[in-house]
């Protein structure tokens, strides 16, 4: 046997003058990284993914995690994290998995660009003051408005009358531009799903449902859900579809643009073979492309079906994934009577993908907002649809950025888990998330408290759309409709001349 | 800052141009000599019905090409049927531009899409013509602007000699974009004439809403924006004006929540149809239009039939008034009493009520 040439990435440090042998590290690491023996502590270091479950409940804070500081030769190209996955697949001759979104050090445009704010001649306006409207509709909206006049008369006086002529389709109606992405039961934990939807019927939101179908103990949130329908067609019935307010079509995400998805059969428990109406321990495959979908024509024709299936009274969205030409797809999709298209970024989390996919594929999300927006207009079918964007939206500033760019709303994913009490460690895969959020294991869903995980998910929703109403109003603007698209309220700065144009931004002092 | 005055008779009597300059011209500490300007409608009434097309032509030795492809373009679709310099005293001000004037018939066969292929040439030459700019295409109507104080520009166009029955008129202080001529306001885009005192801050938003339309923004100026706005959905989409108002200053989310069915689901359909054409920002903005003088910051006098709107917060002044036939818009009553002392009545229009101004039959 040839033993690991490369040392763990992290290391476990117990400080033995403050541990009182309690244990409770032990019984709280579901990686089995730290052991109790009798009058010891003992780490195993390589099992260790830094989830830091076990530094944040020892009583005494006798646990430190590290990197590991012995790494062995220092070299520019081969590091630590190269030769590992060189060795992982040397010995199993396997796909590598990761969690969370895109971990390599690409640039995040997000943090290239700078928000404007009034001085003298337009005044800032103060949202304690003053009303600041942030209700957005996602969906189709006419390109115009007709009207038809009847008299009528009005004690004794012929009074012309207007009525509205043009049907409006059906929207959802958001207090606040941010909801919470598509994850799906099975990925997450019933606790997870639960403390969300709590939150968003609180914030005046929406959630996704993700692949998974929709647990019958959600259904008392039916008005904040939005249902997703994934190639592998995972828990997708009538009753399912009207549990929902909005329908999303998942073609692809943006952490690992142009393939399908795989929940490993040791995550579908008993209460998930039931929502994903499949065998329990049965692996979940949704298959890279949905089987009857091998054309723009194809997908219109689900778009309609999912429709007539509900009445013609939810909206349709398709979510993709950003890449290259996503603005050529959006503008296909915007003419298939979807109603709001979603691009996912590179940067947006999973619970699971090959690493090779998470890290390498895709494109990051600002300048597909901006690749589509553009695109939607130029074609005159901007109304037909809304954006929603999503993948690596950290705060309200990427937020605000968002929409200004083009978007009308964003989701959010990583950090309403983060809210929960994510740490990124990236090992969603592994299914034993020690935070209760990433796992069907029972004793690990029971540690996630529900209503405290949504009040903490509520708060991060809410502090956000305080932020984003001050942000506004450091702009001049009082309502986020008049943000959207306005990337004259916007700057770029560090940035070279394609990127300004690709982002559809000036330079910082123009 | 930016001073604005602008009066019409409603009985649609002819009132010489030097009266507005008076007004004006006491509002010269709201610009800063950068900016005036002025439009008179019902000016050419031996033209009355063709496009007076009002054009700055670079001064330099290039003048007779650049007229010449101005010329080519709008020959394209019609006639000329007359066109001159507009007479100008140059001894008051640098003359940077030739302003020109043509009067311009349509060809018929383009009667029922007329006013799309004026604003298109408009849009064409002004985006693609190096060194002209068409700042006035409506009918029996023209504007009189350049970079510089308010008696200045009246005397160097010779306002005097001009006679309409509705005069709008601005003193510009520029905080957007520097000083020059096409700049200045009115900005005119067939009969939507624009005066302008604020900052759109919605301005990122508007602009690429119109363009999505075949509008191009070549000035960098929100009242250009504000013109094509108007012409967009009043003229083209054809709203009643007071739903073009109410999608520019649109009611607050909670009025609208708190209003009957039938009210409720016309503004929320306005509010989420014409969400790109909102405008954020101070301002207070004066219209004319054929129909009549549409000014910001009003309110409803069914009486007089007029509506007006306002930046929802009421951010830039305006008062209005009235004394028999004339009804004057301004952003100080000083500017109104300067011409007419005694008024039947000067009221401050609430924010974000509407007030149209129409011609008594």
């Amino acid at each position: 046997m040839i033993p690991s040439t490369v040392p763990p990435k992290y290391k476990i440090t117990i400080d033995h003058d403050k541990c009182i042998l309690c244990g409770r590290c032990a019984k709280e690491c579901a990686w089995d990284a730290i052991r109790k023996s009798k009058d010891k502590i003992i780490t195993y270091d390589n099992r260790c993914g830094s989830c830091f479950r076990c530094a944040s409940m020892c009583p005494r804070d006798a646990i430190t995690i590290i990197e590991n500081p012995s790494q062995g030769r220092k070299h520019p190209v081969w590091t630590p994290e190269a030769r590992q996955d060189v060795l992982n697949q040397a010995n199993s001759g396997c796909i590598l998995l990761s969690g969370m979104g895109n971990a390599k050090d690409y640039p995040i445009y997000y943090d290239n660009i700078v928000l404007d704010a009034c001085q003298v001649t337009n005044p800032s306006i103060d949202p304690l003051r003053e009303p600041m409207e942030l209700r957005t509709y996602i969906g189709s909206k006419p390109e115009k408005l007709e009207f038809e006049y009847i008299e009528e008369e009005i004690d004794g006086k012929k009074v012309k009358k207007s009525k509205l002529k043009t049907k409006i389709a059906p929207n959802l109606k958001l207090d606040t531009p941010i909801m919470i992405g598509h994850m799906s039961y099975g990925a997450i934990s019933l606790n997870s799903h639960k403390a969300m939807a709590k939150a968003v019927k609180r914030c005046g939101t929406f959630m996704g449902t993700g692949e998974g179908g929709l647990h019958r103990d959600l259904y008392e949130y039916s008005d904040n859900i939005i249902t997703q329908v994934a190639s592998g067609r995972f828990g997708v019935n009538s009753e399912y579809l009207s549990k929902g307010a909005a329908i999303e079509i998942k073609i692809g995400q943006g952490a690992k643009p142009g393939i399908g998805g795989h929940l490993p059969g040791e995550k579908v428990s008993a209460e998930v073979s039931m929502t994903r109406m499949i065998p329990e321990g049965s692996d979940a495959i949704s298959p890279a492309p949905h089987h009857d979908i091998y054309s723009i024509e194809d997908l219109a024709q689900l778009v309609r079906s999912l429709k007539e299936a509900t009445r013609w009274k939810l909206p349709v969205f398709v979510k993709i994934s950003a890449v290259h030409n996503v603005a050529a797809i959006a503008n296909g999709i915007a003419t298939s009577d979807a109603d709001a298209v979603v691009i996912d970024g590179f940067k947006g989390g999973t619970g699971a993908a090959p690493k090779v996919f998470r890290d390498n594929v895709g494109i990051p999300i600002e300048v597909a907002i901006s690749a589509v927006d553009d695109r939607l207009r130029e074609q005159g079918n901007r109304n037909k649809v809304s954006i929603i964007a999503s993948g690596g939206i950290r705060n309200s500033a990427d937020v605000f950025k968002s929409i200004a760019l083009g978007a009308d709303a964003v989701y959010i994913g990583t950090a309403a888990m983060i809210a929960m009490g994510c740490t990124v460690c990236g090992r969603c895969y592994g299914g034993k998330c020690c935070w209760g959020i990433a796992t069907q294991r029972a004793d690990l869903v029971e540690r996630l408290e529900i209503e405290e995980a949504a009040d903490r998910v509520s708060n991060l929703i809410g502090a956000w759309t305080h932020e984003i109403k001050e942000l506004l109003g450091a702009a001049g603007i009082n309502s986020i409709e008049s943000l959207r698209g306005n990337r004259d309220r916007l700057r770029g700065i560090g940035l070279n001349e394609v990127e300004l144009k690709a982002l559809g931004l000036k330079q910082a002092g123009l | 800052m930016c001073g604005i005055i602008g009066f019409m008779s409603k009985k649609g009597r002819l009132i010489k141009g030097d009266k507005i300059a008076k007004a004006l011209d006491s509002l010269r500490d709201r610009g800063n000599g950068e900016g005036s300007g002025y439009v008179g409608y019902g000016i050419y009434p031996e033209y009355a019905d063709k496009y007076a097309i009002h054009v700055f032509i670079d001064n330099t030795v290039d003048f007779p090409q650049i007229k010449s492809k101005v010329e080519e373009i709008l020959q394209r679709y019609g006639i000329i049927v007359k066109d001159e310099e507009i007479p100008v005293d140059d001894s008051v001000i640098k003359k940077e531009h030739i302003s020109w004037r043509f009067f311009y018939e349509m060809d018929e066969k383009y009667a029922e899409i007329e006013e799309d292929k004026i604003v298109e040439m408009v849009i064409e030459i002004n985006s693609k013509i190096d060194g002209a700019f068409i700042f006035s295409s409506g009918k029996n109507l023209g504007v009189f602007k350049a970079a510089a104080w308010p008696d200045e520009v009246a005397k160097y166009f010779k306002l005097d000699t001009y006679e309409g029955y509705m005069w709008l008129s601005h003193a510009r202080y520029p905080t957007n974009t520097k000083g020059w001529w096409g700049g200045a306001h009115p900005f005119n885009l067939l009969g939507w004439s624009v005066v302008h005192n604020g900052e759109i801050t919605s301005y990122g938003t508007n602009k690429r809403y119109v363009e999505s339309f075949g509008y191009e923004c070549n000035l960098l100026t929100d009242t250009e924006v504000v013109a094509y706005l108007f012409d967009l959905l009043s003229r083209k989409h054809k709203l009643p004006i007071e739903y073009v108002i109410g999608a520019l200053a649109p009611r607050f989310w909670k009025d609208i929540d708190n209003m009957d069915d039938e009210k409720r689901k016309i503004c929320e359909a306005i509010r989420m149809t014409y969400a790109g054409a909102a405008m954020n920002g101070p301002f207070a903005i004066v219209i004319g239009t054929n129909q009549g003088l549409v000014f910001s910051n009003g309110e409803v006098d069914n009486k007089n039939d007029m509506l007006g709107f306002t930046d929802r917060i009421k951010l830039r002044p305006l008062v209005a008034a009235e004394k028999d036939d004339l009804l004057f818009i301004s952003s100080e009553e000083a500017a109104i009493r300067l011409i007419c002392p005694e008024l039947d009545r000067v009221w401050m229009p609430d924010a974000g009520k509407m007030t149209i101004a129409r011609f008594e039959e």
